[in-house]
């Protein structure tokens, strides 16, 4: 391939000794952007963050949420799969024995350290049931603790409301505080939320 | 009451108040507001949104709280001094800009005189020679700070704005020298004065601008430089030598510098509209003969406070279109280009009034 050579003819004489020629072309351009953007920022693509937000694609790697059947029980069967290919090792689950015999299993614990989590989206690949996506358009995770970021099964089940999809439509003060999800720790089986 | 009138009108007390009015009143909140307005006006250049978080529960007022924000965070600023500055002129360094960049206001009209009353704290008679004075004063702000902060990087800013300032020192001299030729008189009224005759019938007024147009650009040039602003802004030097003059500075020493450098340009801005954009003369105002003097008085501050206004916003403008010049370029543009050119215009300028007056 022929390599492209641009000739740029460099401007010199009396003309750019004066300057003045050279200030006043670059007056024009910000003075019409100054001008413009006097009545209404019209060229302004700021985007006025906590207010507003940006439209997050659908393909975008949020935080995860874990998905129910149409019946609420939880999809996860704790097969491991994720926590087996998690690169950052993040996740952590603990199988039980569900109480519907054709289950099998189900995770007791499922917990997710968001601090560790790279959001590769291997676990959502491994999944083999459909159970763990990272749909929840979910941006920025600012917490205060530590221990607010390690999101346990009942949060990461309830925090996504299947039934109105659309992106960002969390606010991140929505999410249960790190005294709720202790207490909804303990006792808690998959089973539908009431 | 009469006794308070009687006392109003003692020379002293009136000069008191005209200082009060027009430095307190005018120059210092409309440099203020100027800190705030060149973040915004050059987010506005830049497609930006500039300042506008700072705020008194949900009002933010498109940023002017910010003003408050800024002045509150001066104050409550640990005022530093580096190892091994010397103390008494570190401390006193940030207010000799101030009072320079102040002191402009003395000779400036902003209305035409009501009988003997008259809107210029004082109106002496080399007012143009005290505008040099004063001006070459305001550096010593730049040279203490720079001598006296015990750092590499300041003594460079000091030395730059002590260099950049006589070099253009010397033109800016030359260019107002047609400004004299011209309007014959170095008294500060007359020359606005002057700038109100008119040329044919009552056409052009003969306002500085259209008189002497080198001598505008080059005067206006000059006062750029003396303010140390962009395309001169060498001696703060951003990228080379960090703050220049007042790295060193905290707090409210720091804000009395950005203080100083915003009055100066409002005092290059009312410089020029006196010099060279007729004063407080509204063209074409003589036209209406039977005009009340109270309406002509405020036509004239509301015509002297738009161009002051006009011209600050020119010059923040030029700050962010223009591209710095490198510190060697500063210096021969000023001695090789703009010396000569001052010296043509005041040759062409002699010739023509020679031959034509």
């Amino acid at each position: 391939m022929e390599l492209k050579v641009k000739q740029v003819q460099r401007v010199d004489g009396a003309k750019e000794a004066l300057y003045l020629p050279a200030i006043f072309g670059g007056l024009r351009l910000t003075v019409s952007h100054f001008w413009r953007n006097l009545f209404g920022a019209k060229d302004v693509v700021t985007v006025s963050y906590p207010e507003e937000k940006r439209h997050v694609s659908e393909r975008w790697r949020g935080r995860h949420r874990l998905t129910r059947l149409d019946n609420g029980f939880l999809s996860c069967v704790a097969c491991y799969m994720c926590e087996t290919v998690c690169p950052s090792e993040c996740i952590h689950i603990e199988a039980g024995e569900h109480p519907d015999l054709s289950v099998e299993k189900y995770p007791v614990v499922f917990d997710i350290d968001e601090l560790r989590c790279v959001f590769c989206g291997l676990c959502v690949e491994a999944c083999p049931k459909d159970a763990i996506r990272m749909d929840t358009g979910v941006i920025s995770m600012a917490y205060t603790s530590r221990h607010t970021f390690d999101f346990t099964r009942d949060l990461l089940r309830d925090s996504y409301d299947p039934k109105s999809h659309s992106n960002t439509k969390y606010e991140d003060n929505d999410l249960p505080s790190p005294k709720d999800q202790t207490e909804a720790l303990p006792n808690s089986l998959g089973v539908p939320a009431t | 009451m009469e006794i308070l009138l009687e006392i109003i009108m003692i020379p002293a007390v009136l000069a008191i108040i005209k200082i009060v009015v027009i430095v307190l009143l005018f120059a210092l909140p409309l440099g203020t507001f100027l800190t705030l307005m060149e973040r915004k006006w050059s987010a506005m250049i830049q497609d930006r949104v500039g300042p506008n978080r700072a705020n008194i529960g949900n009002f933010t007022g498109h940023g002017i709280m910010h003003l408050a924000a800024d002045g509150l965070k001066s104050i409550f600023k640990e005022d530093t001094m580096p190892k091994g500055a010397d103390g008494f002129l570190y401390l006193i360094a940030p207010f000799f800009g101030l009072i320079a960049a102040v002191a402009t206001f003395a000779i400036i009209p902003i209305a035409g005189p009501i009988g003997d009353f008259t809107f210029q704290v004082t109106d002496i008679e080399p007012g143009l020679l005290f505008i040099f004075a004063i001006t070459s004063l305001s550096v010593y702000g730049a040279v203490l700070a720079g001598t006296s902060s015990n750092s590499k990087f300041a003594l460079l800013g000091g030395t730059r704005a002590s260099a950049q300032m006589i070099s253009y020192e010397v033109f800016m001299g030359l260019a107002l020298m047609g400004i004299f030729m011209v309007y014959g008189t170095t008294r500060v009224s007359g020359i606005v004065d002057g700038q109100n005759e008119y040329w044919f019938g009552s056409l052009i007024p003969m306002w500085g601008v259209f008189t002497q147009p080198l001598g505008f650009v080059l005067f206006f040039t000059a006062l750029v430089a003396e303010t140390k602003r962009a395309p001169f802004d060498a001696p703060e030097g951003e990228s080379e030598i960090v703050a220049g003059y007042f790295l060193e500075y905290s707090g409210m020493r720091w804000s009395a510098f950005m203080l100083a450098e915003y009055v100066a340009l409002v005092g290059v801005a009312s410089l020029i509209t006196t010099l060279f954009f007729g004063g407080y003369h509204v063209p074409w105002l003589h036209l209406w003969e039977s005009a009340p003097q109270w309406l002509v008085t405020i036509l004239q501050i509301i015509k002297f406070s738009v161009f002051t206004l006009f011209f600050c916003w020119f010059q923040i403008q030029l700050r962010w279109t223009v591209p710095k010049f490198r510190f060697d370029q500063t210096m021969a543009l000023g001695w090789k280009k703009l010396l000569p050119l001052s010296l043509i215009n005041l040759f062409v300028t002699a010739f023509v009034i020679l031959a034509f007056a």
